[in-house]
């Protein structure tokens, strides 16, 4: 959704009476809290920033729908002609924010209805890597958490996921896996993305947490062989443990069709009460109400990369924040009135 | 060392005679020595062509008799199309290069080897990181194909380095070559008038601008410059993204009907689609350049999305959908909304 567009002015009258008279600088205030030091050309303010209000003034006119218009056409017109930025692992900002979000966000507000805390602990700027618990069958969570930090975090940063290789093997998800800033999970693209500066998140569990049987709900399973403890202590950025609680209950697995498995290659193939049961009504996820909590980060930066190659270290490390999830699971859940509610 | 005596292979091909021709003029270089087995069809200036095949010991004499310091070894070729198939390619790939280099061996003049391979050597394949450095290795094995071609050959050359410690050796991997004038499978690709592409995927794409990459090789000529770096333009594109570039459509084909529709272009003699091509549409590949710009000391003028407009703009691509006609009609479209808006439309009878 298009935002208002920013006035760069600093909202009060401006003053010309005696200080304009004196000086005849420009009143307004830049993005960067400077004030310009331009010549006044008329009611206070310079060539550059007149027209920028001239133009904020046509906007505010403007009705919503017409705005919301151009803003498509100009979109459409980008995907038609392929006029839009990717980076070098094929995130496409311009897709994930236009297409992606808007389709997330009532998922998100109102079907799953989830509350996101801690967000104070993802830092403004700068590389981290968030860990969390991963659950569902189908990798949902991944995808509120992505949304939970763009929407609510104020520096709106974009989740960079690291996906299992099956998922960069399968027609269809691959690209849309890039496209809204995925990669693979491997020590070589986790280190690039987080000493460029971005934000990480993986779900070391992977395949053996999202497919896991419903009665294990909330028991974290193994932690991988702890890569991504080795990637953040190289990049030295610090880890967000990530606590999501919901996300098991919306397809619960009562059994594994491990023949079609075997034979499709899927990790698994999930019988759930309603699906196959149900037909296609079984693929809609039952409406758990959803918190995801971030943790308060641990440091990395004291230890230095040498540390990334001691299995000993990295092992108590990957533990520390294995444990750190599974309590602050248990926590939530305790203070959960109900699963839906 | 400046080079004297310059040798290159492969000189009747487009890029060995482009170079060539920029060797020749020179100053410093003495003689530019060009070796291939047709004659070069564009000028290269005052380089003196050598008819002999690679594959022919002969070439030992040309380096011996000629003094020659300096091999450009450019003759790898990447389609089974001019070479008369797969096994004459692999000749021509592997057998050659290994007549050269041992022809190089055995010359005590010989100080520098300049090696063009390819980015093709890190295959493509799900389990790839999103970009390669110069130290890894391939996540994918190769069964055949220009890929393991290159991976050969370069071995050879690492031992000859190996060997010869006093040769410097630069091995220079490219990304898809792209540009105005350059031929290859890739620009045939893009210039059909319906794209196929993998269903269900949309890998990442590089290309490295003619341009960039002749002054790449002439720099390694002309400096020094030991070791082994990536050259690609900054950026990737996705396949997807480059085809709307270009004005092109695409059409998605099933995976099981690919080989079927690959070999059905091979036949036609349109586009190589080889295995190793299919993989690489299929997963894409992108490699780091950090090298390049630090130690080489050279940023390529064009990035990858650059070289691909300036590929598009200097084939005259005819672009089903133009964006100045789509932009006109936008602005036209938003105009109409806002007359509406003001109470015009009402006393002209338009509607938005």
């Amino acid at each position: 959704m298009p935002e208002a567009r920013v006035i760069p002015i600093d909202g009060r009258e401006p003053t010309p009476p005696r200080r304009s008279r004196r000086a005849a600088r420009c009143t307004a205030i830049g993005v960067d809290g400077k004030r310009c030091r331009e010549a006044v050309v008329a009611d206070g303010l310079c060539d550059e920033h007149l027209a920028e209000r001239l133009e904020a003034e046509a906007a505010a006119l403007t009705p919503e729908w017409e705005r919301r218009l151009a803003g498509g056409l100009a979109f459409l017109r980008r995907r038609i002609t392929g006029d839009y930025p990717i980076d070098d692992f094929g995130f496409d900002p311009d897709l994930t924010e236009s297409v992606l979000h808007p389709a997330v966000r009532p998922v998100y507000e109102k079907y799953f209805r989830v509350d996101a805390r801690g967000l104070e602990n993802i830092p403004a700027e700068g590389g981290a890597l968030v860990v969390a618990n991963h659950s569902g069958t189908v990798p949902l969570d991944a995808l509120m958490t992505q949304f939970a930090i763009y929407d609510h975090h104020p520096a709106h940063r974009h989740l960079r996921m690291l996906g299992a290789d099956l998922v960069f093997r399968s027609p269809l998800i691959a690209p849309i896996a890039r496209k809204t800033g995925g990669t693979l999970a491997c020590n070589e693209d986790a280190e690039r993305l987080l000493s460029a500066g971005e934000l990480a998140g993986v779900w070391p569990e992977g395949f053996k947490g999202i497919g896991k049987p419903f009665s294990e709900r909330y028991k974290l399973q193994r932690f991988g062989r702890g890569g991504f403890v080795s990637a953040a202590i190289r990049s030295g950025v610090p880890i967000v443990p990530c606590s999501i609680v919901g996300a098991e209950e919306i397809y619960p697995i009562i059994g594994n069709v491990k023949i079609l498995a075997r034979l499709f290659g899927f990790p698994y193939v999930p019988v759930t009460p309603t699906f196959p049961l149900l037909g296609p009504l079984g693929l809609l996820p039952l409406p758990s109400k959803w918190i995801i909590e971030f943790g308060e980060p641990i440091a990395t930066n004291e230890l230095d990369a040498a540390a990334a190659d001691d299995p000993m270290l990295v092992f108590n490390l990957t533990d520390q924040v294995r444990e750190v999830i599974q309590q602050s699971l248990y926590k939530l859940l305790l203070g959960r009135r109900s699963v839906f509610f | 060392m400046s080079s004297r005596v310059v040798l290159i292979t492969g000189v009747s091909r487009y890029l060995g005679g482009r170079l060539a021709a920029l060797l020749a003029a020179e100053a410093g270089i003495e003689r530019v020595i060009g070796v291939d087995v047709v004659p070069p069809r564009q000028d290269v200036g005052r380089t003196e062509f050598v008819r002999a095949d690679i594959r022919n010991p002969i070439i030992a004499k040309v380096i011996a008799s000629a003094k020659v310091d300096t091999v450009v070894h450019m003759s790898v070729i990447a389609t089974p199309f001019g070479a008369g198939g797969r096994t004459a390619m692999k000749e021509i790939n592997v057998i050659g290069t290994m007549q050269l280099l041992a022809a190089c061996q055995k010359a005590p003049s010989l100080r520098k080897l300049i090696v063009k391979s390819t980015t093709a050597v890190y295959g493509a394949s799900s389990r790839d990181p999103a970009l390669f450095t110069e130290g890894m290795e391939p996540r994918s094995q190769f069964r055949s194909g220009y890929g393991k071609d290159s991976t050969e050959v370069e071995g050879y050359v690492r031992g000859l380095g190996r060997r010869r410690p006093d040769v410097d050796v630069t091995l220079l991997r490219f990304a898809n070559f792209i540009g105005p004038r350059i031929d290859t499978p890739l620009t045939r690709y893009f210039s059909l008038p319906l794209v196929p592409r993998m269903f269900g995927f949309d890998p990442r794409v590089q290309f490295v601008h003619e341009d960039d990459g002749i002054e790449v090789l002439r720099r390694s000529v002309v400096d020094e410059h030991r070791g082994t770096f990536n050259v690609a333009g900054a950026g990737v594109l996705l396949l997807s993204q480059a085809i709307r570039r270009a004005g092109r459509t695409s059409i998605q084909i099933p995976s099981p009907a690919v080989s079927a529709v690959g070999s059905v272009f091979r036949r036609a003699g349109l586009v190589d689609f080889s295995p190793e091509q299919m993989q690489f549409l299929q997963f894409g590949r992108g490699v780091d350049t950090t090298r390049l710009h630090t130690d080489f000391g050279y940023v390529p003028a064009y990035s990858t999305r650059a070289a691909f407009d300036d590929f598009v703009a200097g084939r005259n691509l005819t672009k089903y959908v133009d964006p100045a006609r789509l932009e006109h009609f936008e602005r036209r479209l938003l105009s109409a909304a806002e007359r509406r808006r003001r109470g015009l439309a009402g006393e002209d009878g338009v509607h938005a």
